[in-house]
C-alpha cells in the first residue's frame, strides 16, 4: 500500500527536495512542480513509495527538485527507464515527466509503445513548442511557420505532432490536457491520472517565457473542455482532431487493463532448472 | 591421453531436417557416454536453402572442430556444394549421399573423399510417411558405432508431439538405415561407456548463459530480438517466470537498456542480450548505468560486422566498442567466456560483479560459443551471486554518492524510507544534486574508477594453463581450438603455455605480469581484421620481446591444426 496513515500526511512542500530550480522566472514548470506535490500530498503517497522518472530536458529537471526517489536520466528513455522500474516494482508510484523534444521527438518510438503496452503509470508532459535548454530550437510540437527557431529561420515547414492523437491511437489509457496557468485544476488531474489505471497521458501546456514570450497568452486562451472525458475512442479521437489543442481537462478514459507480468515464482530453488540439459 | 574423436558433417537443402537429425544425433552420441559439440551452417534464408550440421564427437569434451571431416552425410548432392569451405576432407574421408539413380550427380562438389551411392529418399519412400533425414539418421548411427537402443528414447521424446504415425514413420526409417548402415564402411567411434543420469548436459553457449544469468540473480530482462543472441532470451522468456521474473520484449535496444537500468534502479538484478548492432544503439545508456552506479550486465553474442555483417556467422570484432565505446571517461567492466561451459559462470560472475561495484558489466560471447550444443559434463554451481550495497538503515544525512571508506556507496532502493535520491547521468554532489564544479566530477570520477580497479577480482581474471616459455594469449571462442592444439602438442612432449583471459576491463597489470613470467614469446590469437585483441594487449600490458599475431576475420573458424603450424616456429617440427 501506498498511503500511509491521515494524521501523517506530508504537505506539498514536504514533496521538494529544496534544490533550487534552473528555471527561468516565469517559466510554467515551476506551477507544474506544484500541481505535482499537490498532487503526492493528495493522495497521500508517501515519498519513498513514489518515483519520477525523467530524460533531458529543461522540464526533465522535475526530479531532482523532489523528495522522492527519482532518476534523471538520458535524452529521451524516460518512458523505457520508467517501464522497467514498474514492471520490476508494481508497488511503488511511477510518474514520467519531460518535455515535448524529450517524449515526442528523441523519445517517440517509446512513447508509441508505452501508450501500446499501457503500464500503470503517469505521464506528465510539459508542452513549450520548443527546445528551452539548448536555446531555442522548434520541437514536434512547433507549429510550421514559427520563424524564431535558429536551425529553421524560415520555419519548419512541417505539420505538428498531436501527442494526444497519437496517444489515442496507440493505445493510452488516460489522456488529458492542462494548462500551467491552473496550478490546482492541474493537480487534480495529476491525482486522477495517477489513480486511472494503466498508462496515462497529461500533457501540460506550460509556457517558455524566453523562447516563446507569447505563450504567457495561453492562459488567456485555454478553456474547460465544454464536455465530460469519453471512455469511447472513435468520440474522443474526433474531439482531439478538432479541438485547436486548448480545451482543458480529462479528454479520454479507457479500460483497457494495464500490462503487469505477475512475478509470483513457481519453483523453489534455480537448480531446479537443471533438469533440462540433463542427459 | 591422445583423443578419439569422428567428425561427421550432414547437409540437406532447407527442409529437410537436418538440423533435427544432427541434434538427436548428438543427444544419442551423449546417452552412449560420449562428448560431443554441433554447430549449424546454413544461409539467410528464414526457411529454405540450405543446412549443414557438424558434428564432432569424442572420449574427451570438446571445445572445437576438427582440422577435417571423417564422415559426410549429404541428403541430396547440391547441398553440400556451399558447405565445402567449412568441410575439409581427406582421402579417407567418406561422403555418403543419394545420387538418386545411381550416376554421379555433377551437383556434388570435387573432393579428395571416397563417394558412396545410399538411395535414402526411395528408401524413405518405402515407408509409409518415411522421410530421408530419418533413414539418414539410421545409417549414421550405425556407421559411427552407436547402438540401435540409444536412438528409441530420442525418438520418442522429440516426435511424441507429432502423433504415433509421425512416430512409428521415424523408427522404421531409423530401422531401415541402420540395417543400410551395416553394409556401408564403419568408423571406430568412441567405446561406449555408462554414465549416470544428470553427470552429462546436453546444452548451447546462449542457454548457459542464460543459466548463469539467473544464477547469478537476475530476475529482470529486457531485450528486443538480434541474432545470434535471440535463444539466450527464449530461454529466459521460459525459466525467469517460474522464478518469479520477467522477460519483457522491448520496442528497441534504446528500450531494452533503459528498462534494465530502471528495473535495476528498482532493486532487482537485470539484465539484457544483443549482438553488435544492438550494443551500439546501448552504448549511451550503458554510459548513464556507470554515471548513475546502477548495475546492469549486457550480454553481447557477437557477429561478423560492422553494420549488419554477417548475422549468423562468428567474429571477435565488438572488443573495441565494448572497452572504448562509451562516450567520456566511464570505467565499466568487459567480460568474456573462455568456452561453451563457461558461459555459465563468466555471466553469473558478470552479474555478481555489477551489483557488487555498482556499475555495468559487458560480456561479450560470440556466435561460435553460443549457437553450438555440446555435450558437457555437468558445470560446477558457484556461489557467486548478486549482493548489493543496501543499507540496512538510512541516517538523516543520506548521500547516495558519498565518498567513505570505501568507493561503492550504499545503494538505497526506492520503497526505503529516508533513502530518497535522484540517480543522475549528470555529474553530481555526492548527495546526487546536479554539479558543474571541477572538485565534483574530480571527486565521482575517482570514485566510480577506484570502485573497479582496487577491487579483488582473485584468480578467475584469466585461465592460466600449462609450462614453458612459449605462451599463447587468446580470447572468447578462440580459446577452443587453441586449447585442443596445445593439448596435442602436450601429448608428444611440447609444453606451451596458455593465458585466456576472461576479465578484459580494467586491466590487471600486476597479475598479467605474474602470468608472463618466464614467458619469452608470445602468440597472440583472435578472429579480428584489424588485430583489436593485439592492440589492446599492447596498449594495456607489457608483453616480451618476442610476440606474433595469428589474426582473421570471421566467419571462418580456427582449427587446432593451424595453431600448432603456427608455433612450428618456435617449437621446431623436430619437437613436435
Amino acid at each position: 500500500m501506498n498511503d500511509t496513515s491521515a494524521c501523517s500526511r506530508l504537505g506539498p512542500k514536504e514533496y521538494k527536495s529544496g534544490v533550487k530550480p534552473v528555471w527561468c522566472p516565469g517559466c510554467g514548470d515551476f506551477t507544474v512542480l506544484g500541481s505535482l506535490t499537490k498532487a503526492l500530498s493528495g493522495l497521500n503517497i508517501a515519498p519513498e513509495n513514489a518515483a519520477v522518472i525523467s530524460g533531458i530536458g529543461c522540464s526533465s529537471r522535475m526530479p531532482t527538485y523532489l523528495s522522492t526517489y527519482g532518476f534523471h536520466g538520458v535524452h529521451g528513455r524516460a518512458l523505457a527507464l520508467a517501464t522497467g522500474l514498474k514492471v520490476a516494482r508494481p508497488d511503488l508510484t511511477v510518474i514520467a515527466t519531460g518535455g515535448d523534444g524529450d517524449g515526442f521527438s528523441i523519445g517517440g518510438n517509446h512513447f508509441l509503445h508505452t501508450c501500446r503496452r499501457n503500464p500503470d503509470m503517469t505521464y506528465i508532459v510539459m508542452d513549450n513548442q520548443v527546445y528551452g535548454m539548448t536555446k531555442g530550437q522548434a520541437s514536434p510540437t512547433t507549429e510550421p511557420n514559427w520563424e524564431k527557431g535558429k536551425l529553421t529561420p524560415s520555419g519548419t515547414g512541417i505539420n505538428p505532432f498531436q501527442p494526444l492523437v497519437i496517444a489515442l491511437a496507440s493505445g493510452a489509457n488516460f489522456i488529458a490536457r492542462c494548462s500551467s496557468s491552473d496550478q490546482n485544476g492541474t493537480a487534480k488531474v495529476i491525482m486522477e491520472a495517477i489513480r486511472h489505471p494503466g498508462f496515462s497521458l497529461v500533457q501540460v501546456l506550460s509556457p517558455c517565457v524566453t523562447f516563446r514570450p507569447e505563450q504567457r497568452e495561453w492562459k488567456k486562451l485555454v478553456q474547460p473542455a465544454p464536455v465530460e472525458a469519453t471512455s469511447d475512442p472513435a468520440q474522443a479521437a474526433r474531439r482531439l482532431l478538432t479541438d485547436e489543442g486548448l480545451y482543458t481537462g480529462v479528454l479520454f478514459k479507457g479500460h483497457r487493463p494495464p500490462y503487469q507480468p505477475t512475478l509470483e515464482s513457481t519453483i523453489d530453488q534455480v537448480t531446479e532448472l537443471d533438469e533440462e540439459f540433463q542427459l | 591421453m591422445s583423443r578419439q574423436s569422428l567428425s561427421i558433417a550432414l547437409s540437406g537443402s532447407g527442409g529437410s531436417g537436418v538440423m533435427t537429425t544432427g541434434s538427436m544425433l548428438l543427444e544419442a552420441a551423449g546417452k552412449a557416454g560420449w562428448y560431443g559439440i554441433m554447430t549449424r551452417s546454413a544461409g539467410p534464408q528464414i526457411r529454405g536453402g540450405e543446412a549443414a550440421a557438424l558434428i564432432r564427437v569424442s572420449d574427451q569434451p570438446l571445445e572445437s572442430h576438427d582440422d577435417s571431416f571423417d564422415l559426410v552425410l549429404a541428403i541430396d548432392p547440391a547441398s553440400l556444394g556451399r558447405f565445402m569451405g567449412e568441410i575439409p576432407l581427406r582421402e579417407d574421408s567418406v561422403i555418403i549421399c543419394d545420387m538418386a539413380g545411381g550416376r554421379r550427380d555433377a551437383s556434388l562438389p570435387e573432393t579428395l573423399a571416397r563417394e558412396i551411392d545410399l538411395p535414402m529418399k526411395k528408401m524413405a519412400k518405402a515407408v509409409k510417411g518415411g522421410r530421408p533425414n530419418m533413414i539418414a539418421l539410421g545409417v549414421l548411427a550405425r556407421v559411427i558405432g552407436l547402438p540401435e537402443g540409444s536412438i528409441g528414447g530420442i525418438l520418442e521424446k522429440v516426435l511424441r508431439a507429432k502423433g504415433a504415425d509421425a512416430l512409428e514413420a521415424s523408427q522404421a526409417c531409423v530401422k531401415e538405415g541402420y540395417a543400410a548402415g551395416a553394409e556401408l564402411p564403419a568408423f571406430s567411434g568412441p567405446p561406449i561407456t555408462d554414465v549416470p543420469d544428470g553427470e552429462r548436459w546436453s546444452i548451447t553457449g546462449n542457454e548457459a548463459a542464460g543459466l548463469g544469468a539467473v544464477r547469478g540473480g537476475v530476475r529482470f530482462v529486457a531485450a528486443y530480438p538480434i541474432t545470434p543472441a535471440t535463444e539466450v532470451l527464449e530461454w529466459l522468456a521460459g525459466s525467469l517466470p517460474k522464478l518469479g521474473g520477467v522477460l519483457v520484449q522491448a520496442e528497441d535496444e534504446l528500450a531494452s537498456i533503459n528498462q534494465i537500468i530502471g528495473a535495476s534502479f528498482g532493486g532487482k538484478p537485470s539484465l539484457t542480450a544483443t549482438s553488435g548492432p544492438g550494443l551500439a544503439l546501448m552504448t549511451e545508456s550503458i554510459g548513464l548505468a556507470v554515471c548513475s552506479e546502477v548495475p546492469v550486465v549486457v550480454l553481447d553474442v557477437m557477429r561478423c560486422g560492422p553494420s549488419t555483417g554477417i548475422a549468423t556467422k562468428n567474429e571477435q570484432s565488438d572488443l573495441n566498442i565494448a572497452l572504448n565505446g562509451l562516450h567520456g571517461d566511464a570505467p565499466h567492466l568487459v567480460l568474456a567466456p573462455t568456452s561453451l561451459s563457461d558461459c555459465i559462470f563468466t555471466t553469473q560472475w558478470a552479474v555478481h560483479l555489477a551489483e557488487a561495484m555498482q556499475t555495468a558489466a559487458i560480456v561479450l560471447s560470440d556466435q561460435s560459443l553460443g549457437q553450438t550444443r555440446a555435450i558437457v559434463d555437468k558445470p560446477a554451481d558457484i556461489a557467486f551471486i548478486a549482493k548489493r550495497n543496501v543499507p540496512e538503515v538510512v541516517g538523516e544525512t543520506y548521500r547516495r554518492y558519498a565518498i567513505g571508506d570505501s568507493p561503492v556507496s550504499p545503494m538505497t532502493i526506492p520503497g526505503q524510507p529516508g533513502g530518497q535520491y535522484t540517480a543522475d547521468g549528470l555529474e553530481h554532489t555526492e548527495a546526487g544534486a546536479p554539479s558543474s564544479l571541477y572538485d565534483d566530477h574530480l571527486a565521482q570520477l575517482d570514485k566510480r574508477s577506484n570502485k573497479i580497479t582496487n577491487f579483488n577480482f582473485g584468480e578467475h581474471w584469466a585461465d592460466i594453463d600449462g609450462t614453458g616459455d612459449t605462451m599463447v594469449i587468446t580470447w572468447g571462442s578462440a580459446c577452443g581450438p587453441v586449447r585442443e592444439a596445445l593439448s596435442r602438442l602436450r601429448a608428444q612432449g611440447t609444453e606451451v603455455r596458455m593465458l585466456a583471459i576472461r576479465l578484459l576491463a580494467p586491466e590487471r597489470p600486476e597479475d598479467m605480469r605474474a602470468a608472463l613470467e618466464g614467458v619469452k614469446r608470445v602468440l597472440l590469437v583472435e578472429q579480428s581484421h584489424s588485430k583489436q585483441f593485439y592492440r589492446y594487449l599492447r596498449a594495456a600490458y607489457d608483453l616480451p620481446a618476442e610476440v606474433k599475431l595469428f589474426h582473421r576475420p570471421g566467419p571462418l573458424a580456427f582449427k587446432p591444426g593451424e595453431i600448432i603450424e603456427q608455433l612450428s616456429d618456435w617449437c621446431g617440427s623436430e619437437k613436435l
